[in-house]
């Protein structure tokens, strides 16, 4: 290996969610320096949220991040009903699952089409790559309207939807809208079918490694709730997260990083087709059954078919919440604030959200806490950096080491704009 | 080289969803990229920040003094400038730290090392800095807006600044007055329209996501709160959540209420 010296400098990221960088120094031929480096601002929702009311919460976290508000919205109010003992029944839990898919749907679709296939294809955008794969990126798309589309049934727009509340929905869907939706669903079904094809034939580096996975499971794969499992074998309920995860603060990011037990750990969709894709009903189907042997993968680009595979998931799962759909009496019970706290979470399309509320006998927020994935996921993007550069090679060209380094990153589908926009430090690293 | 239009979307501190309403638009985003020329959109892949363009959408709000400089580099860089959403247009949610007495020492609060956190005090909107040609309201906007003014400034028309409130959609489309039937505080009244009044037709009351309609009466409104039996500092959270730093709001949020509504209350029976 040549003793060449390097330094690369990204200053903006493209394609992705967020405002980060990256910084790569070679010394000798070694890595002396290689940071993924969050410089997006810090919007301070934990402050906003003191003094707030219950009642508001939704509304307030939802604008922590545009493409998956639901999952903060799900997380908040799960931790407030479980701080004032409520369970608003299966027909709220049902239409907080439909809507949640709609955004995996919405969110998988983009990164796939967007923001990770034109690193595959070589292509700048996914708007230059329309131009040679205009069939592909037109399904995409498709499918992503699709996913805003059911957003929009229950909760009136894709972002920043409204009819999430504490206790249940504002109102209930229409009834004509839904069927509608469902009809457009089972139109689209083999569509996505035919997208997994074709993502599980597009050639991955092969690049095996070892990693933590973490993700919530439950009877019917995970999505608005469940219980949290991780490769380490810890089996968890949300008020015994702060008991293993740990927050700290790393000098080249304004978003916190965490650890596992002091280790580095993935969620997100890989971790959740690891940990518990025989929970999937997906997975078993005749015409899914091809791509099971994928999983669990040592290869972190196994992601983008676990993605594939969570819409195609997604989409059966809504058609068989819609095709059992019936108008309740009510759709929301009543709250009764009281002084108390809550933890609750659940599976964002990037993986575990956890969100920790001490409310006061009126039900204002007193303090609040939430951990969203990617600042979960920052320690292992850096780990994955330095042993995927190093078994890419450094002899490569600038640019081919500039690209893989980022095909890196983007492959984890990092949401800055999530990660910065909190953060309360309750341990030092020293 | 090509004479369509060339543009820029930028973004500064946002959630990201108002990008959306360009990357929502499914395949009118391909037809849009064959009328236009994308010079810059990081999300969306081209990165040229320091590139001429004709027209130049902003995202988010000015929150650092790296901002303060990139704002002004953009403006002297595009024929038209545009911003888009409750960040960049009024300086969004994060303005509610403008109105937090201790917000200077928030970093030293959350961040184990606030010495590497570049901020400033105050969430500034796009118009505290530089001239901005044309405001899209919303928190989020929605791609109708944003293909509403594309297809304006391709035409070379004005762009229209929709300046009604809420109240009209209701009354458009029929739905029932939250605030009349239900008693709910709703900032329909005092709210411009765009949105498609989608939280009355979903049942509950405006929280104002579109921002202050213009010549709107909102100590009118303010003392109907007062009267459904909000106190004071319920009126002013209602005012103070998404465009807490628009002038409008503030004239609620500034007030002290406890006082002004006592007053205004006993005028209003005194006039009866």
């Amino acid at each position: 290996m040549s003793k060449r010296n390097l330094s690369i400098r990204v200053p903006i990221l493209a394609r992705v969610e967020g405002e980060g960088a990256m910084d790569l120094d070679i010394r000798d031929g070694a890595i002396e320096k290689l940071q993924l480096r969050i410089y997006e601002p810090p919007r301070f929702f934990e402050k906003f949220l003191e003094g707030r009311a219950y009642h508001e919460i939704p509304d307030v976290v939802a604008r922590i991040c545009g493409i998956c508000p639901v999952a903060y919205q799900v997380s908040a109010v799960n931790a407030i009903e479980s701080a004032f003992n409520m369970d608003p029944g299966p027909w709220v839990k049902a239409m907080r699952r439909l809507i949640y898919l709609g955004e995996w749907i919405e969110s998988h679709a983009l990164h796939i089409h967007l923001l990770a296939l034109p690193d595959f294809f070589g292509y700048q955008s996914g708007i230059a790559m329309a131009k040679d794969h205009p069939a592909e990126v037109r399904r995409g798309l498709k499918l992503q309207n699709l996913g805003n589309e059911i957003m929009r049934c229950i909760g009136a727009r894709s972002v920043h939807p409204v009819s999430i509340k504490v206790g249940g929905l504002h109102k209930a869907p229409d009834d004509a809208k839904l069927a509608r939706l469902l009809r457009a669903l089972e139109e689209a079904l083999p569509e996505a079918l035919e997208m997994c094809d074709w993502l599980a034939s597009i050639p991955l580096p092969d690049d095996q490694q070892t990693f933590n996975c973490t993700a919530l499971k439950a009877a019917n794969y995970a999505v608005e709730d469940g219980i949290l499992v991780s490769s380490t074998g810890l089996n968890l309920k949300p008020e015994q997260y702060d008991q293993h995860f740990t927050e700290f603060h790393q000098p080249q990011s304004t978003a916190l990083w965490s650890h596992m037990d002091g280790e580095a750990y993935l969620v997100g969709p890989l971790a959740r087709m690891n940990l518990t894709a025989q929970t999937m009903p997906a997975i078993s189907q005749p015409v899914m059954h091809k791509f099971a042997h994928r999983f669990p993968s040592n290869n972190m680009f196994d992601s983008m078919l676990a993605r594939g595979i969570e819409i195609v998931f997604a989409m059966q799962e809504a058609i068989s919440i819609l095709q059992g759909y019936s108008r309740p009496q009510h759709s929301f019970i009543e709250s009764t604030p009281q002084e108390s706290q809550g933890q609750g979470w659940s599976e964002a399309p990037r993986g575990l959200l956890w969100h920790h509320y001490e409310l006061d006998r009126q039900g204002i927020v007193r303090k609040a806490r939430l951990v969203p994935p990617t600042s979960q996921n920052q320690a292992r993007i850096e780990q994955d950096l330095h042993r995927s550069l190093l078994n890419f090679g450094l002899d490569n060209s600038d640019d081919d080491i500039r690209l893989h380094c980022e095909k890196v990153i983007r492959n984890y589908d990092p949401c800055i704009s999530c990660a910065t926009h909190f953060l309360k430090l309750n341990t030092v690293r020293r | 080289m090509s004479d369509k239009p060339r543009i820029a979307v930028h973004k500064f501190s946002s959630c990201d969803g108002c990008q959306l309403a360009f990357l929502n638009m499914g395949e009118d985003l391909i037809n849009l990229a064959e009328q236009v020329e994308i010079i810059h959109f990081a999300e969306a892949g081209p990165v040229a920040e320091d590139a001429l363009v004709d027209i130049a959408f902003i995202e988010g709000s000015v929150v650092t003094a790296h901002d303060q400089q990139r704002i002004k580099q953009i403006r002297n860089n595009s024929q038209y400038l545009i911003t888009i959403g409750a960040c960049a247009t009024s300086g969004g949610i994060q303005a509610l730290k403008n109105l937090a007495a201790d917000a200077a020492d928030w970093p030293a609060q959350i961040y184990g090392q606030p010495q590497y956190i570049d901020s400033l005090d105050q969430s500034g909107a796009v118009s505290d800095y530089v001239k901005v040609d044309f405001e899209l309201w919303g928190c989020p906007i929605n791609s109708a807006q944003v293909v509403e003014l594309v297809n304006s400034l391709l035409r070379g028309v004005s762009p229209i600044d929709h300046q009604d409130k809420v109240c009209l959609t209701c009354k458009q489309e029929q739905i029932v007055c939250t605030l009349i039937t239900q008693g709910k505080p709703c900032l329909g009244p005092v709210t411009r329209n765009g949105c498609g009044a989608l939280c009355p037709s979903f049942g509950r009351d405006c929280f104002g996501c579109y921002g202050p309609a213009e010549n709107s009466n909102t100590i009118g409104l303010a003392n109907r709160f007062a009267g459904l039996g909000l106190l004071p500092d319920e009126i002013q959270r209602r005012f103070k959540l998404v465009h807490a730093s628009a002038s409008e709001n503030q004239r609620i949020i500034a007030r002290d209420l406890t006082q002004d509504l006592a007053q205004d209350l006993a005028q209003e029976s005194s006039d009866e």
